[in-house]
């Protein structure tokens, strides 16, 4: 299995374990989406059942969440950098830019985290309404999923310090840069149908 | 946490008094036998730390075997109950919960088991590859699915089983309706496990589509390789949505929102839409491979290729697609009006198309085929007429107005009872009678297995035949007593009379397992069958690594064409090359361990202890991440060794049917 290396195919792709497990990861982002449409799909279901609690009117404030949104955008962008040096086979440009990638998903968490513990002092729990426990949920998911990201990628990071660049770190950074874009594309989602569509009507 | 400690062991029912004590028996017996055996080494080190693929198999049809076991004492009590009007022997309480783990136990814990189990054994092997595209998490999956089935196993002794039917609808099955922990036990073991289910789709999509032998194109690869390959893209689109729906629920019971509680806004039916989102595409994760099986066994001992191999895989497809159409039909009394109602008809009838297309196919594959009467091979008949009435019935039921005279009633259990006795037990039956020797090295008895099959069949249709009439006459489903006016006592007696005749059958396998493993003839050949696809082209019990070359592949049926132009039947030593196999790890089954005492702590909504639990799981997730374990090479003196041992002696079967 490891047998058959070609060196003429990027880092990550070199080795045919690497290319199932490559393949392996954009099925589970396949469940990850069905994951995630359910998760819309119950919002979309409830989000207007306010049961006499608050309204997205009277919680959500454009200017945090387009803060967040900037941290998680960018974020996202400073990850594919990564991964450009990682083709080139720069490492030290790699972990920067890798580093940078986490920071701004730290920043992000923090901002969110921040976001519901302010909901929770104005009276708006996950316990408020079925809006509120949806928009929790959904939202909460996503941000355990950052989370998770930035906790994985950290052990990632400790293993490229140790062990540099091989095929195996080399696909394990891939394999989180695509992880991470995919929690963007979420998160476009996220801002676009819970935050925008919902202030504007 | 609003737990109280004497509710923790249930106590005062003398059914159960009795199960724990057989419990605690059962345990102290199996660590004493092992103890003084001192097989302790020998069982971590060869079973609970293995990754190979067949042995992962093994152990899921060995769990399987025994849940369908408790699935099968909940429905021979169920029967009891109901033999006569007015019995006493269960209370209403309790036949509730025996009904609602009949039926958890036997899809999830039961059905899944096995046909993973056997998928497990038999996909690496029919396409000729030495392990699954990632064995480690394949253990994984197994440890998460055993975890989560014993969770749930304990919930009848251990603070109260779930008691709001299979389903769990809602609002019923909310902490407003059922206050105790029965539910959480359903809402955590069913997600363990579902996780594990997760992980096997994913392993054996990437397994298919990675690690076939050369010239195992898609539209070579036998029909059983084909299902598990659809069932495993089901699982992969329609999990995550129970995935999600039990979270929903689990944060509804123990954290106090309003997903599908009547206050607060929640919706009811939701939960309905949710589950069988997932739970009809379930339906068919558990008999299309049960379909592959058939056709491997029906074209085998009919000695025909597989008639119409090309529509049968556009018809499993079709079959998948449409799956995920059809789930309102479960409810057509929701409520969403005849227009809803009539598409969810016309698509749930749409499904028979290739379901009868299949059928044809088995038909014609069988057209003057040489066929030969094995115990697997009488599964596959009596399959056909069986399915035939669930299908036909099926269609009954998809009537969307009719249905509201259905809904609800004994017609329809009797119907999935037809639907998944034929279509997934007998597929078991008759994979497990063909794969035996692949797994073991001998045969199971085919005699035993004729008194097996014929008190199943015959105890099968004399226990839901008369269902359907009680349904027709409005025998509701999930009653745990009717009165004698009613007049339902005779058929209700003749099912119950029936439900021992299977139970009989049922002790006759368990009988022929137990007299094949100690007397069955061990000289067996590789390919006791002449059977025509690649799993047979290798050792009966398959050696660790699978095939010493790996196998090409040059038509259908492959080791049909190599036996019939001998091609790649011998090995010569010059050919025989180092192969690398991957090594054992303790890691997945301390992740199903601490996973399964995790979802204890929050059945029982200690949160803070789960909470601490969870650092348990994140811990095994870090080792793994910094696991760089390559595995290890075999040295080719033992590959020459071990392939002499099985291609010298010139084996035949002796006095296999004794």
């Amino acid at each position: 299995m490891s047998a058959n290396v070609n060196t003429a195919l990027p880092l990550e792709y070199q080795t045919e374990q690497n290319r199932m497990n490559i393949l392996g990861f954009w099925i589970f982002l396949g469940a990850e989406i069905i994951l995630f449409g359910t998760l819309f799909a119950v919002f979309s279901v409830l989000n207007a059942r306010y049961a006499g609690g608050p309204t997205p009117k009277d919680l959500f404030e454009i200017k945090d969440v387009m803060v967040e949104t900037i941290l998680l955008l960018t974020s996202s962008f400073t990850c594919g950098l990564a991964i450009y040096e990682m083709r080139r086979g720069n490492r030290n440009g790699l972990l920067l830019w890798f580093i940078i990638t986490l920071l701004l998903g730290a920043g992000f968490v923090f901002m969110e985290v921040t976001e519901f513990i302010h909901y929770v002092h104005e009276g708006a729990t996950m316990q408020t309404s079925a809006f509120l426990s949806s928009f929790f949920v959904l939202l909460g998911t996503h941000g355990l999923h950052v989370s998770m990201g930035i906790g994985w990628a950290t052990m990632v990071i400790i293993q490229i310090f140790k062990r540099g660049l091989t095929p195996v770190t080399a696909r394990k950074t891939f394999i989180i840069g695509l992880y991470w874009h995919f929690l963007d594309v979420v998160w476009i989602f996220i801002f676009t149908f819970v935050y925008l569509a919902r202030m504007v009507a | 946490m609003g737990i109280n400690w004497h509710d923790f062991f249930i106590v005062g029912n003398p059914l159960i008094l009795g199960s724990q004590i057989a419990i605690v028996l059962t345990m102290v017996g199996i660590v004493a036998g092992i103890t003084y055996l001192k097989k302790w080494k020998w069982l971590w080190r060869e079973w609970l730390t293995t990754v190979d693929h067949k042995r992962i198999g093994i152990m899921y049809i060995l769990s399987g075997v025994l849940m369908f076991f408790r699935g099968g004492v909940d429905g021979l009590l169920m029967k009891a109950q109901t033999s006569r009007p007015e019995m006493k022997f269960l209370d209403a309480q309790h036949y509730n919960e025996i009904f609602t783990t009949h039926g958890v136990i036997m899809i999830l814990f039961a059905a899944m088991p096995l046909l993973i189990g056997l998928m497990n054994v038999v996909v690496p092997l029919q396409i000729g590859a030495r392990d699954v595209a990632f064995p480690q998490l394949n253990a994984l999956s197994f440890w998460l699915f055993f975890s989560g089935a014993m969770l749930f196993n304990i919930s009848f002794v251990v603070g109260g089983s779930p008691d709001a039917g299979w389903t769990a609808y809602f609002p019923l099955a909310g902490k407003e309706f059922t206050p105790g922990i029965g539910n959480n036990y359903y809402a955590v073991a069913l997600q363990i496990a579902g996780i594990g289910t997760l992980m096997t789709g994913i392993n054996f999509i990437v397994t298919v589509l990675k690690m076939r032998t050369k010239g195992m194109t898609l539209m070579r690869m036998p029909m059983f390789t084909w299902t598990s390959f659809i069932a495993s893209v089901i699982i992969v689109a329609s999990f995550p949505i129970f995935t999600v729906a039990l979270a929903l629920m689990t944060f509804d019971r123990i954290f106090g929102t309003h997903f599908f509680t009547i206050s607060g806004g929640g919706m009811d039916m939701m939960w309905a839409n949710l589950f069988w989102l997932w739970g009809h595409p379930e339906v068919y994760i558990v008999v299309l491979p049960a379909f592959g099986m058939f056709s491997e066994v029906i074209s085998t001992f009919s000695r025909k290729r597989l008639f119409g191999y090309n529509s049968m895989v556009f018809s499993i497809v079709g079959i998948a697609f449409l799956s995920m159409l059809v789930w309102v039909h479960h409810f057509f009394t929701m409520g969403a009006g005849p227009g809803v109602n009539s598409v969810f008809s016309i698509t749930t009838m749409m499904i028979a198309i290739p379901t009868g297309v299949k059928m044809f196919n088995w038909l014609f594959t069988m057209r003057k085929g040489r066929i030969e009467l094995t115990t697997a091979m009488l599964w596959a008949l009596a399959f056909i007429p069986c399915f035939v009435i669930g299908g036909v019935t099926g269609v009954m039921l998809a009537m969307g107005a009719a249905d509201y005279q259905y809904h609800n009633t004994l017609f329809l259990v009797a119907h999935f009872h037809y639907v998944l006795i034929p279509g997934v037990v007998f597929a078991v039956f008759a994979g497990l009678y063909y794969w035996w020797p692949k797994m073991f090295g001998h045969m199971l008895n085919e005699k035993i297995g004729k008194i097996h099959f014929w008190f199943f069949t015959i105890g099968f249709n004399l226990t839901f035949m008369p269902m359907f009439f009680l349904g027709l006459d409005g025998a509701v489903r999930r009653s745990y007593t009717y009165s004698a006016e009613s007049g339902y006592a005779p058929l209700f007696l003749l099912s119950t009379i029936g439900a021992v005749i299977l139970a009989i059958g049922f002790g006759a396998l368990c009988y022929n397992i137990y007299w094949s493993a100690r007397y069955a003839d061990r000289n067996i050949s590789n390919d006791p069958w002449d059977a025509r696809t690649l799993e047979w082209a290798t050792a009966s019990p398959v050696q660790f690594y699978n095939f010493a070359k790996l196998p090409e592949v040059k038509s259908i049926d492959a080791f049909w064409y190599m036996k019939k132009h001998n091609e790649g039947l011998t090995l010569k030593d010059e050919e025989v090359e180092e192969i690398h196999m991957p090594s054992n790890s303790g890691l997945p089954f301390y992740m199903g361990v601490i996973f399964g005492i995790t979802g204890f702590l929050l059945v029982f909504e200690w949160k803070l202890a789960a909470l601490v639990a969870t650092v348990g799981i994140l811990a095994g997730l870090i080792i793994r991440s910094f696991d760089y374990n390559d595995g290890f090479h075999v040295h080719k003196d033992e590959i020459k060794k071990t392939e002499k041992a099985w291609r010298s002696v010139n084996k035949g079967v002796n006095n296999h049917v004794s």
